[in-house]
């Protein structure tokens, strides 16, 4: 490329001196069709992005500077007071403290529990798609119904769960009255909802997972768990980026459970439970009947989902590039016998390349080119090759 | 080592926060904007008397309204076919309401029920509603004032209203050794001269005799106390929001019922409406309950199978009204005066008679609460309770409306929150009403 690039503005030139060609209107259709169309086919999701995404975004944000009542409509500019008010308000900030909490309880196990899950049912299982239908059930039901079994079983008095501690002589919990319990409670029910969704998603990436990369690692002798660890989860990266990022999303945005889990549905009398979703709900169409401030509200969400995002975007990266450090290496011999054989079966499929940075610096001096498919497994686990990668 | 790749990796970086960021807002928009196309409210055809429409009505709770009453109308009017659309609980109706008036009153029903707690909220915005034709003597004096806003407009036809007695389990109290006859009951809470420390002091010797406790929770009791304050927490003058924080009347309540609830272990600790509360009308958590017409419903829905609720004829601090309906009309609706037809019929005391045998809903209509159909009505769920005759003497202790202005619902909310952290979660009482207060204030009201 870098050396034809100089050739080619000349020829461009010399072509605008020449007698223009005759282009048949066909040609220039179909010149017009390779240029144009692609957009056109991929123009549905935009537009409809753009109606019903960016438009209610930006309309969020006329909203937010003004004053605006629910029913009483469009009222003065204030500029920034909405932001100021809800910023000022102890009950947004509870409610920030309480959808973090909630989104650690179920985002963490749940994302564990699924990949575990799918780890299982990517075995060769009777009845395989039994099983893995089976994992979906709880996400069919809707959450509502899911909410209000839960509120049975999570009842403070007449609850299952306090019944069976009661039996097995702890003291009743206070599903409703302690914090902490409330927030375990809702994040049982989103976890029973989601985990088998997510479940599916990383079965699907594991199942395009090379099975040569198995074969490789059994021949070296590595057990079940070290296969998972070394190949499972590296090969999968972009799946847990993908899943850790919508169930954050997700988890950001808890309602229905919320909503559901007492009579009030707005966090308890305390706002022990109350998310920030919830919060903005009470703020529009609750007693302040505030479209401003709820506004507001929508707009702040937003950036923290954007921000916490972020943040997990790099941390999944760094665990999955970080992974195999953590696995030791003894066998140095087999190492390189590892190294060329998986390089010699990745060199056919090279999925994508930019998602596994850390695959370079493994490759130690005199190697053949490093593929870049390859996971960062055992063999960049050698302290002295190690060093680009932690000085970045 | 390896500069080459750190201004990939910046590039990667901003690519990837763009592409978080779109994902957030595509999932973000997933989440809301899904508003449930629930009602199919029809009426697009206007006009003239003999054309046919559609009218909607939209209710919540049990209205007593069945599809054989309604189908009465349409006999009487065959070119008006009825629908009847139904919230569960008064909350999601009022929400419903608010939501698409704010819309512009696309979707609204053709009548829209409206309870009285918040009813003041819409009449802020009496433009929103048609004016309704005044129809004298029809109801009690106080039911039309409720309705009617400052310079004189109707805006709504009453349902019914909620006079208050004391429902109770008459087992309960026969196993403790205490009155369970109706009138002993009665005579026993205090009679014509009731007060809240007579009911309290009731409560006391049951707990005394059961350790059980005497009524379901401190906000349902609070309830009924605030319903007898002329002007609880707004000035009727102005409608201006009261300072909570020197508003020594509703502190003395909050700290009475606090008291009788926490202190002496008079409440069963349940919020009503709750998977708790329901459960506890099978677990016998609790012997009595304030009880305004329309709650004998719920009661027989969730003590199904228990024996032994019965009705005396008794409040604490004389009479007492909770809740009760109205019917609006959005004034955005397409047919206005066929709509206000229906709901002048669905308020005549005739229909308004038959909701109550089917739903308990008590009338408002002076001629429905006089009428036999109604003296003679008695329950069979409630132990067989003359309940026609025992709240229409109750409708009778009631003195009047009291002034609920549009901030009440709101301000009252935070102080049931108030009393639930005390009565639920066991919060100390003083540190709970520092809650309430920072919390009205939060409301900007």
């Amino acid at each position: 490329m870098a050396l034809l690039s100089p050739t080619k503005p000349a020829h461009a030139r010399g072509g605008t001196d020449r007698p223009p060609r005759r282009v048949g209107f066909s040609q220039r259709l179909g010149r017009l069709d390779v240029k144009v169309s692609p957009y056109l086919y991929i123009s549905p999701f935009f537009l409809l992005f753009a109606v019903v995404g960016l438009f209610p975004l930006a309309y969020t944000a006329v909203v937010s500077v003004y004053e605006w009542n629910l029913l009483g409509g469009q009222g003065e500019f204030v500029g920034m007071q909405n932001y100021i008010d809800v910023l000022g308000q102890p009950t947004f900030w509870k409610s920030v403290v309480n959808t973090f909490s909630i989104f650690l309880f179920s985002s963490v196990p749940q994302v564990i529990m699924a990949i575990t899950i799918a780890a299982l049912l990517d075995q060769n299982l009777r009845a395989a798609t039994f099983w893995r239908m089976g994992v979906l059930v709880p996400f069919i039901v809707a959450p509502v119904a899911i909410s209000m079994i839960f509120g049975r079983l999570f009842a403070d008095q007449y609850g299952f769960i306090n019944e069976l501690l009661g039996i097995i002589g702890v003291d009743p919990v206070a599903w409703h009255g302690d914090r902490l319990a409330s927030h375990f409670a809702i994040a049982t029910m989103v976890n029973y909802r989601w985990t088998g969704y997510n479940t599916l998603i990383f079965l699907a990436a594991m199942q395009a997972v090379p099975r040569d990369l198995y074969e490789a690692a059994v021949i070296d002798g590595a057990g079940r768990v070290r296969q998972f660890f070394s190949v499972t989860v590296p090969q999968i990266r972009a799946t847990v980026i993908f899943v850790v990022i919508t169930s954050t999303v997700g988890g950001m945005q808890i309602f229905d459970e919320v909503r559901m889990y007492d009579a009030g549905g707005l966090g308890g009398p305390d706002r022990d439970w109350m998310t920030t979703v919830v919060y903005l709900y009470d703020v529009a169409w609750g007693n302040q009947k505030n479209f401003g401030r709820a506004a507001a509200v929508a707009w702040l969400l937003f950036l923290i989902i954007v921000a916490v995002g972020m943040v997990n975007f790099l941390m999944t990266q760094r665990i999955a590039t970080a992974g195999p450090k953590g696995a030791k290496v003894s066998r140095r011999h087999t190492k390189r016998l590892m190294a060329e054989a998986r390089a010699a079966a990745a060199r056919g499929e090279t999925p994508t390349p930019s998602a596994t940075p850390g695959g370079a610096p493994g490759i130690q001096p005199g190697s053949p080119p490093p593929p870049p498919s390859i996971p960062p497994t055992s063999s960049t686990g050698s302290p002295d090759t190690n060093h680009g990668e932690d000085a970045r | 080592m390896l500069s080459s790749t750190s201004p990939r990796r910046n590039r990667r970086f901003v690519a990837a926060s763009a592409g978080i960021a779109s994902l957030a807002l595509v999932l973000g928009a997933c989440g809301s904007g899904d508003e449930p196309a629930d009602e199919e409210t029809a009426a697009e055809e206007g006009g003239s008397t003999d054309e046919e429409i559609t009218l909607t009505v939209a209710t919540f709770n049990n209205f007593g309204y069945t599809d054989e009453l309604l189908a009465q109308y349409t006999e009487e009017h065959p070119n008006v076919t009825v629908e009847h659309v139904t919230a569960a609980q008064a909350e999601d109706a009022r929400t419903n309401l608010s939501t698409k008036l704010a819309a512009g009153g696309e979707g609204l029903a053709d009548i829209e029920a409206v309870e009285v707690d918040w009813l003041a909220e819409f009449m802020q915005y009496p433009e929103l509603f048609a004016e309704m034709p005044a129809i004298d003597g029809r109801w009690v004096d106080w039911k039309v004032e409720q309705a009617t806003t400052q310079d004189g407009k109707l805006i709504g036809y009453g349902t019914d209203i909620g006079p208050e007695a004391i429902c109770y389990r008459s087992d309960l109290l026969e196993a403790a050794g205490l009155p369970s006859e109706r009138e002993e009951v009665a005579e026993w809470i205090g009679g014509d001269g009731a007060t809240w420390e007579s009911y309290f002091d009731a409560g006391k010797e049951y707990v005394e005799a059961t350790g059980n406790a005497w009524f379901d929770g401190a906000v349902a009791t609070y309830q009924g106390m605030i319903n007898q304050v002329e002007a609880a927490y707004e000035d009727p003058s102005t409608g201006e929001p009261k300072d909570l924080a020197s508003n020594t009347e509703v502190q003395d309540l909050y700290n009475q019922v606090v008291t009788a609830s926490v202190d002496d272990e008079l409440s069963a600790g349940l919020e009503q409406w709750g998977d708790d509360w329901s459960a506890g009308f099978q677990n016998d958590a609790f012997a009595t309950m304030l009880c305004p017409a329309w709650m004998t419903g719920p009661i027989e829905q969730n003590a199904g199978g228990v024996e032994g609720w019965d009705v005396a004829d008794v409040f604490p601090g004389g009479g007492g009204n909770w809740g009760g309906s109205f019917l609006t009309v959005p004034a955005s609706g397409e047919n206005v005066e066929a709509a206000q037809e229906l709901a002048d019929w669905l308020t005549s005391p005739e229909i308004q008679t038959q909701a109550f045998v089917e739903a308990g809903t008590f009338p408002s209509q002076v001629d429905a609460q006089e009428s036999e159909e109604v003296q003679s009505f008695t329950n069979d769920f409630m132990s067989g309770a003359p309940v026609g005759s025992i709240f229409s003497s109750r409708a009778q202790a009631i003195d009047g409306a009291v002034y609920k202005g549009p901030n009440y619902f709101a301000i009252h909310q935070e102080v049931q929150n108030g009393l639930n952290r005390v009565d639920l979660n066991g919060e100390d009482p003083e540190a709970s009403w520092e809650t309430t207060l920072s919390s009205v204030n939060e409301l900007g009201l």
